[in-house]
C-alpha cells in the first residue's frame, strides 16, 4: 500500500519531471491538444495544463479556464494508458519468401524505451489492471504488452475534479489511487504529498527534494478525494449486473438504443478496457516479404463478427447488446469482475450521448 | 521431451511455423484436403494435437484462417485439414498443392471428449462441412473400436451434390454396430437416402439415449433444432458436445472476435459442453 514519503512544493514540481527523465527515461505527461487533454511526451512543467478545467456530458468535452494554479485539475481526456501498452497498431511478425518458395517467419523485435507516465488516474489504473489480466495472465502472455508495461513507470494523480461524465465511485474504482501506481500525487494549490507505492516508486522518491507533509495538510487532501467521490452525478445501478442483464437479453431498450447508436466505434477506442484487435497482412509490392499486423478493432463494425457463410451480428441491436453485455455482465464470468471502471469516456466521446449508465439504468429497472 | 528445447520453439505465441503440403486431395467441388508437415524435425517432434482441435493456417501476403484437424492423433507428423474454399485465404489454398509452404500455427482450443465418453455409444450430427471437424472423431472410433459402443453418424447436407466422402459413408454403413443416416434438403439422382433436415434422421437413429455421447457441428440453427429434439428424446443436455464457429484471429484468447458469451471460442472451445453455451445459443447474436 502507499507509503506516505513527503511534501513537494509547487516551485519544485519541475524537479520531479526532471527526475522521472533521469537516465534517458521517455517521460509521459498531459498537455493540450487540439483541445483536450492527451498523454503525451512531456519535456517541461509549462506544457501541463495549467489552470484548466475539463467540462464533460454526453457527447461533450470542453476545456475552460479557471482560476487556480493546479495543472491536474481536470478529469480524464480521450485517451487512457491503453496506446501505451496494448499498441493501436503493431507488427507481430514478417514472413519472407525465398525463391524455392521457403518461408521464414520472424518475430518483430521493436525495441521499448523505460517510459513514465505523470499525471495517471485510478480509474486507468484499474483499467491497466484489467488489461493485464488479460495479455498476461492467459495461456499464453502476450510478448509487446509485457515490454511495453514492464517498461512503465507510472504516477498517479488522485482525482480532485471528476467530470460529469465519471462514475468511478460506483465501479469501486476511484477517484483515489489504491493499487498499481509507483508514485502517487495528492495535488493542493501549494504543492503535492507524494506517496509510494513500489520499492521504485519509494527510490524515486529518495532523488526527490520533499519536506515534511503535515497532518492538516493530508487530511484536507483526502477530503478534497472523498469530496470528488461524494459529488459523482452518475453511477450503474450495481458493480455486478451480469444476473440482471442476462435475464434481458431481448429487453426492447436494446432496439431502443440501437435506433440512436451510430455503431461508429468510438466508445471501444477511448474505452481504457476494451481489447479487442484484428490481424492484418501488409504484403510488399515485390511480394517477397509480407508483414502481419495487429490493429485495434471495435465489436460495433460488421467484420468483428463475420464469418464464411453469415455475420453473427448483423445489427446494431446486436453489437450495441454484446459491447454491453460483455463490458457489464460476461467479463465478471473471464475476469472476475465488470470490465468498466467509470471513467465516463464512451460517455463524452459518443457523438449521439448515448450514456452507458443511463441504458444500464434502464434495463435494469424493470422486471421483464 | 515435449517442449523442453527453447531454441527451436518460437517466441511469440504469434509466431507461425513453416509447414509443406505433402498431399492435396479434392474431395468434392470446391472442397479440398490438405496433408501438412511442419518442416522443423524438432517442431514435427514435439507438435501433438487431439481430434477437435484446431490450427491457424497462413498464407504468405494474405493472411491466416483457422481450419480443425481431420486426421489421427496418432499420427501427429502428417496433419490434415479439409478445406471449403469460401474466403480470400481458401481460395488461394485452393490453388496449392505438394511441396508449397505454408504457416501453421496450433494445436489450439478443447477438442472432443474421446476419453472421458469411452465406453458409451458415440452419436454424431452434422450439417453441410461441419462434417470434416467430427471426420476426425469418426476415424478415431473406428481404430479404437472396442473403446466404443455403437456409433451413428447422422449427416445432412443442403443438396444431395454437396455431400463429400461419399464413398466412405458408404463403406462406414456397412460396418458392425455402426448406423449412417444421411438426409438432403433437396435430393438428386440417385440419392438413396433422406430428404429435408437431418434432426429427422433421429427418430430412426438406434443408440442409447441414457447412456450416449452426442457431438455435434454445423449450422446452429439445426444444432439447436437437434440439441430440443434430443432433450425431448430423453439425451440429457450433459451428454451433448457441440463444435462451435466464430471469427477466430489470433487463437490465442486475444484479439476478442470469437466471445460467444463469456468463453473464448479459440480457448475454451471450439467444442463446448452444451451446458456451458446454451444461453448464449438460444439468443442470437452472441
Amino acid at each position: 500500500m502507499a507509503r506516505l514519503e513527503g511534501f513537494l512544493a509547487r516551485s519544485l514540481l519541475h524537479e520531479l519531471i526532471a527526475a522521472l527523465g533521469a537516465g534517458g527515461r521517455r517521460v509521459i505527461g498531459p498537455q493540450v491538444r487540439d483541445g483536450a487533454v492527451v498523454y503525451e511526451p512531456l519535456e517541461s512543467e509549462a506544457q501541463l495544463p495549467h489552470g484548466l478545467h475539463d467540462v464533460q456530458a454526453p457527447g461533450r468535452y470542453r476545456l475552460e479556464q479557471a482560476d487556480t494554479p493546479r495543472c491536474f485539475a481536470w478529469a480524464d481526456g480521450p485517451q487512457a494508458l491503453k496506446p501505451l501498452v496494448f499498441s493501436p497498431r503493431e507488427r507481430l511478425w514478417t514472413s519472407e519468401r525465398a525463391e524455392d518458395g521457403a518461408l521464414r517467419f520472424r518475430e518483430s523485435a521493436e525495441s521499448v524505451e523505460p517510459t513514465a507516465v505523470l499525471g495517471v488516474r485510478a480509474c486507468d489504473l484499474a483499467a491497466l489492471a484489467l488489461q493485464d489480466q488479460h495479455f498476461l495472465e492467459g495461456t499464453f502472455p502476450d510478448p509487446s504488452y509485457r515490454a511495453r508495461r514492464e517498461s512503465l513507470f507510472l504516477v498517479a494523480v488522485h482525482c480532485t475534479h471528476p467530470a460529469d461524465t465519471c462514475f468511478c465511485a460506483s465501479t469501486g474504482d476511484g477517484p483515489r489511487a489504491e493499487a498499481g501506481f509507483d508514485v502517487a500525487l495528492h495535488e493542493l494549490d501549494g504543492g503535492f504529498i507524494v506517496s509510494s507505492g513500489s520499492p521504485a516508486g519509494h527510490a524515486f522518491c529518495g532523488m526527490l527534494p520533499l519536506s515534511e507533509a503535515s497532518a492538516d495538510l493530508c487530511v484536507s487532501a483526502e477530503a478534497e478525494v472523498d469530496q470528488a467521490a461524494a459529488g459523482q452525478q452518475r453511477s450503474l445501478p450495481g458493480q455486478d449486473l451480469r444476473t440482471p442483464l442476462m435475464q434481458r437479453l431481448e429487453h426492447p431498450r436494446w432496439a431502443e438504443v440501437a435506433e440512436r447508436c451510430l455503431s461508429c466505434g468510438n466508445c471501444t477506442a477511448v474505452c481504457p478496457t476494451c481489447f479487442c484487435h484484428a490481424e492484418v497482412e501488409l504484403p510488399d509490392i515485390d511480394g517477397r516479404s509480407s508483414d502481419h499486423y495487429r490493429q485495434w478493432d471495435s465489436c460495433f463494425t460488421e467484420g468483428h463478427s463475420r464469418l464464411s457463410g453469415f455475420v453473427v451480428r448483423p445489427d446494431t441491436r446486436t453489437r450495441y447488446r454484446q459491447w454491453l453485455v460483455h463490458k457489464l455482465a460476461t467479463w465478471h464470468d473471464q475476469y472476475g469482475r465488470s470490465g468498466c471502471v467509470g471513467c465516463g469516456r464512451c460517455v463524452t466521446w459518443c457523438p449521439v450521448g448515448i450514456d452507458i449508465t443511463e441504458e444500464a439504468h434502464a434495463l435494469c429497472a424493470d422486471r421483464t | 521431451m515435449r517442449g523442453s528445447d527453447m531454441s527451436s520453439q518460437p517466441v511469440s505465441p504469434y509466431l507461425p511455423s513453416e509447414a509443406e503440403i505433402v498431399e492435396r486431395v479434392e474431395e468434392s467441388p470446391g472442397v479440398f484436403t490438405l496433408s501438412l508437415r511442419l518442416t522443423d524435425p524438432q517442431r514435427r517432434e514435439n507438435y501433438a494435437f487431439q481430434p477437435g482441435q484446431f490450427n491457424m493456417l497462413g498464407l504468405h501476403g494474405l493472411g491466416e484462417v483457422p481450419i480443425s484437424i481431420v486426421s489421427d492423433p496418432r499420427r501427429p507428423d502428417l496433419i490434415d485439414h479439409t478445406v471449403r474454399e469460401v474466403g480470400r485465404v481458401t481460395r488461394a489454398m485452393a490453388a496449392l498443392g505438394p511441396g508449397d509452404r505454408i504457416g501453421l500455427r496450433g494445436p489450439y482450443g478443447r477438442g472432443w471428449p474421446l476419453q472421458e465418453v469411452r465406453g458409451r455409444d458415440v452419436v454424431l450430427i452434422t450439417g453441410g462441412l461441419g462434417c470434416a471437424p467430427v471426420v476426425s472423431v469418426i476415424h478415431y472410433v473406428l481404430r479404437r473400436r472396442d473403446d466404443y459402443r455403437r456409433l451413428v453418424i447422422l449427416q445432412g447436407v443442403k443438396h444431395s451434390a454437396d455431400l463429400i466422402w461419399r464413398d466412405r459413408y458408404q463403406e462406414w454403413a456397412g460396418l458392425a454396430d455402426t448406423q449412417v443416416l444421411l438426409a438432403a434438403d433437396v435430393g438428386g439422382p440417385e440419392w438413396a437416402w433422406g430428404i429435408g433436415p437431418v434432426t429427422t434422421l433421429l427418430g430412426q437413429a438406434q443408440f442409447d439415449r441414457a447412456a450416449a455421447a452426442v457431438m455435434m457441428c454445423g449450422p446452429e440453427p439445426m444444432m439447436r433444432a437437434a440439441g430440443q429434439a434430443l432433450e425431448e428424446q430423453g439425451v440429457g443436455e450433459e451428454s451433448l458436445w457441440l463444435s462451435m464457429e466464430r471469427n477466430m484471429q489470433c487463437a490465442l484468447g486475444h484479439c476478442g472476435h470469437c466471445q460467444l458469451g463469456a468463453p473464448f471460442v479459440c480457448r475454451e472451445g471450439p467444442v463446448f459442453p452444451y451446458a456451458e453455451i446454451r444461453t448464449y445459443l438460444e439468443h442470437r447474436g452472441f
